[in-house]
């Protein structure tokens, strides 16, 4: 067995390709010769040089899925290649909305396991072996498929660094749709862009995140106004998401995002395990809670033991007092 | 309308996980629960099948050991009947193999709407709702933040990286739910009693038409080479307030440059 044609689902936002294909594309350039993406939308070539940078050399071009969910029609695509004779021997998708989408009904589609939340993958034996971090982080498991592929990997954000390799534009070919029916039938009818102020909370230097702590939803726009201040983003705990104080956009934990920020400052949250996987490989945490024996406090480089009501008003006085 | 909404019994997640030593299964020997996470799915389908003016909610799950007490805290929020699929045969069974006996056992209540969470809240592995979709060749929508049905019609905000596609798809389809997409009621004590005399039919894999190699360790294709424990941080200063605690805040922040 060995891995010699990957391909990368490269997703894209704002007419770039996301930051996670790229990660992807980066570490597919370690584990296999040769390295192609799939994209879709209406304009994939103008993807190709970017792509073509991070070193896949073709890119599958879906195609305008013309308002339809990318989930069926590009997994119907990549299963087509692969009936063909013309798949990979893996594919990595971003664990992003739509990547999910498209690893599971290429799964179902192909009959092939997958495998998700995967933060490392490796060559080992002619063969690709994973790492998942369970239980909060605290153990790492190490996996892999025991059949023929093509062996379908969902990989979380920052899982590797982004680097170039210089490459050459990636030459874009077609990879049809084939016919699909009442499965492809959902249909985008309107798009709704929140606005933004700050850099993306994936991709911030700093993460100011709320949690139960806060006391009330109104509290948020504390962390919102210390995470504007520090030019960061604002995230957020699995307890106050659940309790529909923030929207799912903002959560950072196992079933939210991952972050690896320059400084993460957590605001009343305790540390369940739920929420220290997605953030505990951040350069630097500091922790304000109330209750001292607070789990988060054991992965804190600066734990403050005091009320986020009292301290978070002070430093953000104190910011803006700066200037 | 009928509405099928898959949920899962999982370990008491206040109490420490663990990896059976013998398998690297998740250890779910005890008393299981309903996932948090499907909680707001079984208020979302007891919601919609209200506002559509009838109709019934039947749970799908797949657990060990007859496991019920889970079924029973959403049959006492409202479901009408469980259908659960418990079979030593499924022991170590990955996402698409319970996706496999998910539909099996969904297409049997041929229900016109089916509702999952977006992942478990124990192995997350969050695929197999869509893989579930596709073996029933229905359409889905995923992360839903709000739900409603009309005319045949679901019409769903399904949560993206910029904010949120209104989107909407003929019935019967798969939407699966994000947490706090509603308020999930807290079972009453008539609800509770009423649970305990609801139909659970507990089905095998064979009772399925299920293959056993399709399912289990076996069916599942994968396996885990090793676990280790991951590298430890270390905790760093802790700094009670005595009120200037956020000047302690500001010189770290000015070590890392970010102010």
């Amino acid at each position: 067995m060995s891995i010699d044609k990957i391909w990368v689902l490269a997703e894209s936002a704002d007419g770039k390709p996301i930051t996670t294909s790229l990660e992807l594309l980066t570490q597919a350039r370690a584990l296999a010769p040769t390295v192609e993406a799939v994209a879709w939308g209406a304009d994939t070539a103008s993807l190709a040089g970017t792509l073509g940078e991070f070193g896949a050399t073709t890119v599958h071009d879906v195609g305008d899925l013309g308002g339809a969910l990318p989930g069926v029609p590009v997994a119907a695509a990549i299963a087509a290649a692969v009936a063909a004779g013309d798949g990979p021997d893996a594919v990595l998708f971003p664990a992003t909305y739509d990547g999910r989408d498209i690893a599971g009904r290429l799964s179902a589609k192909l009959d092939r396991p997958v495998l998700t939340n995967v933060v490392g993958l490796e060559s080992v034996d002619g063969g690709l072996v994973t790492q998942h971090a369970i239980f909060g982080g605290v153990q790492v498991v190490n996996a892999r498929f025991t059949a023929e592929g093509p062996g379908i990997f969902v990989i979380r954000a920052k899982s590797f660094a982004a680097e170039g390799s210089g490459g050459a534009p990636a030459a874009v070919v077609a990879a049809p749709v084939p016919e699909l029916g009442a499965t492809n039938s959902a249909r985008i009818v309107a798009r709704h862009v929140e606005e933004r102020t700050g850099p993306k909370l994936d991709e911030a230097d700093v993460v100011v995140s709320g949690g139960r702590g806060l006391g009330e939803p109104e509290q948020y726009a504390l962390i919102e106004e210390l995470a504007g201040l520090l030019h960061g983003a604002a995230g957020a705990s699995r307890a106050i998401v659940d309790a529909g104080w923030v929207p799912y956009s903002h959560q950072v934990g196992q079933t939210g995002k991952t972050v690896k920020p320059t400084v993460y400052v957590a605001c009343g949250i305790s540390g369940a395990t739920q929420h220290m996987v997605g953030m505990k490989n951040s350069k630097n945490i500091v922790a304000i809670n109330k209750d001292q024996d607070a789990p988060i406090f054991s992965v804190a480089d600066l734990g403050i033991v005091g009320d986020v009501h009292k301290v978070l008003p002070k430093l953000i006085e104190a910011i803006r007092a700066r200037g | 309308m009928n509405v099928v909404v898959c949920v899962k019994q999982i370990p008491d997640p206040a109490a420490p996980p663990s990896l059976d030593p013998g398998t690297n299964n998740l250890t779910r020997a005890g008393k299981l629960i309903l996932d948090d996470s499907d909680a707001y799915g079984v208020e979302m389908a007891l919601q919609l099948a209200d506002a559509a003016g009838g109709g019934e909610v039947t749970l799908v799950s797949m657990a060990p050991n007859g496991e019920t007490s889970g079924l029973r805290t959403a049959l006492a929020m409202g479901a009408a009947k469980a259908i659960l699929i418990s079979d030593d045969a499924l022991a170590g069974t990955d996402a698409l193999g319970t996706a496999k006996v998910l539909a099996a056992a969904i297409r049997r209540a041929e229900p016109d709407l089916v509702i999952a969470a977006t992942e478990s809240s124990d192995g997350y592995t969050g695929t197999t709702p869509v893989q579930v979709a596709e073996l029933l060749g229905l359409p889905s929508i995923t992360f839903a933040k709000k739900v409603a049905t009309a005319d045949g019609t679901v019409r769903v905000e399904r949560q993206t990286e910029a904010g949120y596609d209104e989107v909407e798809s003929p019935l019967p389809a798969v939407v699966t739910v994000t947490a706090g997409v509603v308020e999930p009621r807290y079972p009453s004590f008539k609800g509770i009693m009423a649970a305990k005399s609801k139909p659970v039919d507990v089905l095998t894999v064979a009772d399925l038409g299920i293959e056993p190699g399709e399912v289990g360790a076996s069916g599942a294709r994968q396996e885990i080479i090793s676990v280790a424990a991951a590298e430890e941080r270390q905790a760093g200063e802790l700094v009670v307030d005595e009120g200037d605690a956020h000047e302690r805040v500001i010189q770290f922040l000015e070590q890392l440059k970010v102010l």
